[in-house]
């Protein structure tokens, strides 16, 4: 079920309920740009600064709606963290979108063919994000 | 100072800062994701950005001056550094990133020193010049006006 265009809010049977991203990034500075882009968007976000963090977060938090997460980070990549979902059938249908500086068209081909429902170059624009809006998981 | 005068040093230094290629439009970008719910929030990056960057280049410096240098791990750090200055917009830091990231492909220990020490200058330039857009921004606020948008 798509969300309205550039709104964070989908339907739920006790009504409208907040769309949760979960926001990846090693980066401080990225991770705080993200943030802020997504909850302009008016979607609740979390940001950890780790794919194992991530991992820890879905493990115990069941309402996420996306996954946005940067490739390259030390000791598990973004890649590596959607191959992660992908394989586990408690979290495979929740969208996950890799974003990059590097425009490095294998690195892209191999992402969108693991399963990455898209690939964001950075800096990562509001643009990028309203192009986001109607992949959510519902 | 009026704060018109202080609106109108404050367009002049910051038109410069674009045309000089110290800040690029991600600079903007930033602008124009402040509201009110976040009226800190270009303050709160670029502080990051500082942090973030002088802890980098601490990285680097200690990663080259070892015997045997662990190119891999200076090209980590640049990679580090290139992304979090073009979040921010630091364009000529940026730069210095790209160059300094094919001395690392090249294995060129001098070569990186220079780049090194490149974007040490470039990031205590920018790191100067948008303290003084800070600066302005609060003195032109304390005295009553607003920020002019330069978009």
């Amino acid at each position: 079920m798509s969300s309205p265009r550039g709104g964070g809010k989908e339907r739920g049977g006790d009504g409208e309920r907040q769309i949760h991203v979960l926001a990846v990034d090693d980066s401080s500075v990225d991770r705080a740009v993200i943030a802020k882009l997504l909850r302009s968007s008016k979607y609740r976000v979390t940001a950890v600064d780790s794919a194992k963090k991530a991992l820890e977060l879905l493990g115990t938090e069941t309402n996420v709606n996306m996954i946005i997460t940067d490739y390259s980070m030390p000791e598990m990549t973004g890649y590596e963290l959607l191959k992660r979902v992908k394989e586990s059938p408690k979290l495979r249908e929740i969208p996950v979108v890799i974003m990059s500086s590097e425009n490095d068209p294998d690195k892209i081909n191999r992402c969108l063919e693991d399963g990455a429902e898209d690939f964001l170059l950075k800096p990562v624009r509001p643009s990028d994000v309203s192009r986001l809006c109607g992949r959510m998981r519902s | 100072m009026e704060s018109s005068d202080l609106q109108r040093r404050y367009i002049d230094f910051t038109s410069t800062l674009f045309r000089e290629g110290f800040l690029d439009s991600q600079y903007t970008q930033l602008q124009q994701l402040q509201d009110e719910s976040n009226p800190e929030f270009v303050t709160e990056v670029v502080t990051l950005f500082f942090q973030d960057s002088e802890k980098l280049q601490d990285d680097l410096t200690r990663t080259l001056d070892q015997e045997v240098v662990d190119f891999k791990k200076v090209a980590a750090h640049v990679h580090q550094l290139k992304g979090s200055s073009a979040s921010i917009g630091a364009q000529r830091v940026k730069n210095v990133c790209m160059a300094f990231r094919i001395c690392c492909e090249e294995m060129n220990r001098e070569g990186c020193l220079g780049c090194l020490q490149q974007a040490r200058q470039e990031y205590f330039l920018v790191k100067s010049k948008l303290e003084t857009v800070f600066r302005l921004e609060q003195q032109i606020v304390a005295g009553g006006g607003s920020i002019p948008t330069m978009w």
